[in-house]
């Protein structure tokens, strides 16, 4: 999701921008000229795991470094792992892990029950793990989440802020022409415009920038060409622009914590370690990992291994 | 799928809504235009200077090489972040895109003019502008256009990247579709933008064809 700049990412955002090429690579998860009922055959792979761990993660960097700190105490409490890290967007893992072909995968509570379930109307953090646990595929559990979420939220400078006294979303009801810089995929989300409308009283329109609340984003909002951005709240742009996240006391966004996906039949040991990991990552934890990603631009294992070791899991 | 993106593209709404495509291939269009009229004022006069004079030749290949290998997402990415969003950073990576196949059509199709026509109007005692002007020019302008038609191919194709930061233009149809796996939409953008691109390189072959001099045998 995050924009770095090498070759590969550029080079692979680039052909994401053709459509024969980005129907190619959804090809390789689920056949997008198929109707959608006809391909959901789910959970008929294999559930057991094998020797080694196959721990699974995102092709976004904080997510990544989350999947690495799960391998590292799986490791440590005697386990072997299989990194098979930058695997891709939603659809295209979803895929894997319903094949088996995965172990573990550190997913986002809301985004993962609208996966499975897309007219869920589970709000609460409880509830969408509740929800999930009914709804993951045969063979699969979803472990007890984190503190740490990471989910979009609307921000604003500080100065727009402290002019029109904003404290949550409710506040923007009134102000015009407010812009919001976002995905365009932000046009058709339940919490866009329409749902910000009709739970808020808010009116806004959505440019789309397309780096996922990326640098471009944040240089759209320090710009003034926008008043509001979606930001991923565990982004450490929002602590060094000194933006403003509004509050959405009504749960417009769904909650994002942390979320390890399992095969039920893995270890109980190896269980029990990413839960010891799961039990430390609070949103400011999960904030410090990804400032110390961006910032040092070391790798997932470097970065990983450092944040385990101060907490004393490593 | 095929019957969602026609019932798609066929629902009013879509055509002539504030976000119809009737809009934005307009939009798509202005965009692949303006481009090209930046890259042309650019790589013409540059082009012919080379193809002219034979001078700077060695350099002007390895530009066009080094530069079409440059990615144009990479460059749209770094100029936004200089110049924020809009149309400027997409219009500048665009005009990068462009350049090289117009500097190309315009050297090599006065390098095509046959030496000993060049010589024989020089021994009539036209000046190297009346050369350039009514002999290279005419006699090598299939090859001239040829480079612009290539030029405006692959800007429109490559248009697509402007709706990256905040603009509009059939990219929109791709992102919005892409990220929300709504793939009918998606292959509506798609159709749209082959369907544009034939009807316009339909339209630059007969410009092609009909600026070709009467009278002279097709080079090549």
């Amino acid at each position: 999701m995050e924009p770095r700049f090498t070759r590969r990412g550029l080079g692979a955002a680039a052909l994401a921008g053709t459509a024969a090429a980005a129907l190619a690579a959804c090809g390789a998860g689920s056949d997008p000229l198929k109707d959608k009922d006809s391909s959901g055959d789910s959970g008929g792979g294999d559930q057991k795991v094998g020797k080694a761990v196959r721990i699974g993660s995102q092709d976004y960097y904080s997510n990544e470094v989350i999947a690495e700190l799960f391998a590292l105490v799986i490791e440590k409490s005697g386990g072997t792992v299989d990194r098979q890290y930058r695997i891709g967007q939603r659809e295209v893992y979803m895929s894997e892990i319903e094949a088996g072909k995965i172990d573990l995968f550190p997913e986002y509570l809301g985004n993962t029950l609208q996966y499975f379930q897309k007219d869920a109307t589970a709000k609460t953090a409880e509830e969408i793990h509740k929800a999930l646990g009914e709804s993951m595929p045969k063979g699969w559990e979803a472990l007890a989440f984190a503190e740490a979420a990471d989910q979009d939220s609307i921000n604003t400078t500080a100065e727009f802020a402290k002019e029109h006294s904003l404290k949550q979303l409710g506040d923007l009801a009134g102000i015009k022409d407010l812009k919001v810089a976002a995905n365009s995929e932000f046009e058709a989300r339940p919490y866009g415009p329409k749902g910000l409308k009709k739970v808020y009283g808010v009116d806004v329109s959505v440019v789309g920038v397309e780096d996922s609340g990326g640098p471009l984003t944040v240089k759209a909002l320090l710009d003034g060409d926008v008043q509001l951005a979606d930001i991923y709240s565990a982004d450490p742009a929002i602590k060094k622009n000194g933006f403003v996240t509004l509050e959405d006391p009504k749960s417009l966004i769904l909650p994002q914590n942390v979320v390890p996906l399992a095969k039920s039949a893995l270890e109980d040991a190896h269980k029990k370690a990413v839960e010891g990991v799961i039990a430390k990552l609070t949103t400011d934890e999960l904030i410090a990992l990804n400032t110390d990603s961006v910032d040092s631009g070391a790798k997932a294992s470097v970065v990983a291994e450092k944040w385990l070791k101060k907490q004393g899991l490593l | 799928m095929i019957t969602e993106t026609l019932t798609w593209l066929t629902d009013p709404i879509n055509v002539t809504g504030p976000t119809g495509w009737l809009q934005l291939i307009g939009q798509h269009l202005m965009y692949t235009i303006i481009t090209l009229a930046i890259a042309a004022a650019i790589a013409l006069p540059i082009g012919l200077y080379v193809g002219h004079t034979g001078r700077l030749r060695s350099a002007a290949v390895l530009a066009t090489g080094l530069t079409r290998a440059l990615p144009t997402l990479g460059l749209l990415t770094l100029f936004a972040l200089l110049a924020g969003i809009g149309l400027v950073a997409p219009v500048i990576a665009l005009v990068v895109l462009a350049v090289p196949s117009i500097l190309a059509g315009a050297y090599s199709g006065l390098e095509s003019v046959p030496r000993s026509t060049i010589d024989g109007a020089r021994a009539q005692g036209m000046t190297e502008m009346q050369i350039l002007t009514q002999v290279e020019v005419p006699l090598g302008i299939e090859l001239i256009i040829g480079g612009l038609r290539s030029a405006f191919m692959q800007v429109l194709a490559t248009a697509m990247l402007a709706a990256y930061v905040g603009n509009g233009g059939l990219g929109k149809l791709i992102f919005l579709g892409m990220k929300t796996e709504d793939y009918p939409v998606m292959l509506a953008g798609s159709l749209l933008v082959i369907v544009l691109a034939i009807l316009c390189d339909v339209i630059l072959a007969l410009v092609q064809r009909a600026a070709r001099p009467k009278g002279i045998a097709r080079t090549a």
